[in-house]
């Protein structure tokens, strides 16, 4: 039999597609959760290190250091540092928002640091307090270097969940053990091709997403043709 | 818990044999150098190429993302099924994977060596061969070696996945210890993992620190050395 009449068979089973639908939809929750958690908990670690300079070594250290741990390590000893069950999927989506947090916090000391300390002081001379000149000034004009690490951590988020399915929670990885455990390609090939479209459309919506929130970025472009520097 | 993981490490059965400590180290050493050495004799001359002609960066970057995407344990399961040996699997499933870092970063690190530095270097009358190997390589090395470091860590993690196609090295203690619910053999792999990758990246970044001519080293001082997509 050749593997494209095992593929039809694999996906004629109603079984099967009700499997790939929930893996899939358990795929988006468990890599785009620890996203957007992890964007927040890198802003508020990024903001303490932009405002207080002396914790900025230690910030950078312990993102990298958490980086360096490998998935599978962080997956299993994150139930006995926090306290809950095994096969609790929390497990999957604080480990990832650690990885995106560490991922993203050099990004966003980098993007802090490169806002023109000019517009920081006429936004102050305009009266804004620090909170809000940096949810309104600072954090939007820092974008276009985060989104750039939000790219990344995004693939390989969406990629990592898959490695969950060793613990018993893994999205699409799921697809992954069931063919290994049968000796079945169609279930893994599947997996493979839906994490790869799920993390391009991703990308995708992540590119656009960047578009709507620099509309100045479009409007200053010709500008910046016609005057050089 | 913290008992557990002591008690682990005291008892002296796990130390020797087969599926003593230094046996499992060492395998899992051994998995990664002999990857990291294949992914770097076939990325870095694609990625010098690219980096110095400048053709094929579009393509090269593009399919470099695409394999970032793969998810590891999607990989390994189908290699093994494809191969149904777990070394040979597992080997090639890790080549694949610390290729995209490598070439990433040679070919960043070619990208980001100043054109008037390569403009005055063909001036004074160097040919594209001495351009290349005499200015471009030696002030791109930091970047370089950071793509290399990045391909370790993923190595690292990525050996332990694929223990769960048998492949022998650190990531046996957690899968084994998971199956038999054996906390401590779980938490000690963990550690044992994550020591091993953070060992690894402090040394390469004393490698890096050999490696790196002075004048460049004291050009890139305070620079990132972060390598992105």
């Amino acid at each position: 039999m050749s593997f494209f009449d095992e593929l039809g068979q694999y996906l004629s089973s109603a079984n099967n597609r009700e499997q790939i639908v929930d893996t899939l939809a358990e795929h988006c929750y468990l890599a785009l959760l620890p996203l957007v958690l992890g964007i927040v908990l890198a802003i508020l670690v990024g903001w303490l290190g932009n405002t207080w300079p002396r914790a900025r070594g230690v910030i950078l250290v312990v993102s990298n250091l958490v980086y360096t741990v490998p998935s599978l390590a962080l997956f299993v000893v994150i139930p006995s540092l926090i306290g809950t069950k095994m096969l609790d999927s929390i497990n999957v989506v604080v480990a990832l928002t650690l990885y995106t947090a560490a991922l993203l916090v050099r990004p966003v000391l980098d993007a802090l640091d490169a806002v023109p300390p000019a517009v920081i002081a006429s936004a102050t001379a305009m009266g804004y307090r620090p909170a809000r000149r940096f949810l309104t000034v600072e954090l939007p004009l820092a974008v276009p270097v985060l989104a750039a690490g939000v790219r990344v951590a995004s693939v390989s988020n969406i990629s990592l969940v898959s490695v969950g399915a060793l613990i018993g929670v893994g999205g699409l990885g799921v697809l992954f053990t069931d063919g290994f455990q049968r000796e079945y390609f169609s279930p893994i090939v599947v997996g493979i091709a839906l994490t790869l479209v799920l993390a391009l459309v991703v990308d995708l919506l992540l590119v656009l997403l960047r578009r709507v929130l620099t509309p100045w970025d479009r409007a200053a472009a010709p500008v910046k043709e016609e005057v050089p520097a | 818990m913290i008992g557990e993981i002591i008690d682990w490490f005291t008892n002296s059965a796990n130390w020797q044999g087969e599926d003593g400590v230094p046996t499992r180290v060492l395998q899992h050493l051994g998995y990664v150098l002999l990857s990291l050495v294949i992914a770097t004799v076939i990325a870095v001359p694609i990625g010098l190429y690219v980096g110095h002609t400048g053709r094929g960066g579009v393509l090269l970057v593009g399919s470099g993302n695409v394999i970032r995407a793969l998810p590891t344990l999607g990989l390994v399961t189908f290699l093994f099924l494809l191969f149904t040996d777990s070394d040979i699997a597992a080997i090639i499933g890790l080549v694949v994977l610390a290729i995209p870092p490598i070439l990433a970063g040679t070919y960043a690190g070619l990208q980001a060596v100043d054109r008037s530095v390569v403009d005055a270097a063909e001036g004074m009358g160097m040919r594209g061969g001495q351009r290349l190997w005499q200015i471009e390589v030696p002030i791109a090395l930091p970047i370089v070696l950071g793509g290399v470091r990045n391909a370790v860590l993923q190595l690292v993690a990525t050996a332990a996945v694929a223990a769960y196609v048998g492949l022998g090295g650190l990531g046996r203690y957690l899968l084994d210890g998971l199956a038999i619910l054996d906390y401590g053999e779980v938490a000690a792999g963990a550690i044992l993992t994550a020591l091993l990758a953070i060992v690894l990246d402090l040394v390469l970044a004393t490698v890096q620190r050999a490696l790196v001519p002075r004048g460049v080293r004291l050009a890139e001082a305070g620079a990132k050395k972060e390598v992105s997509a």
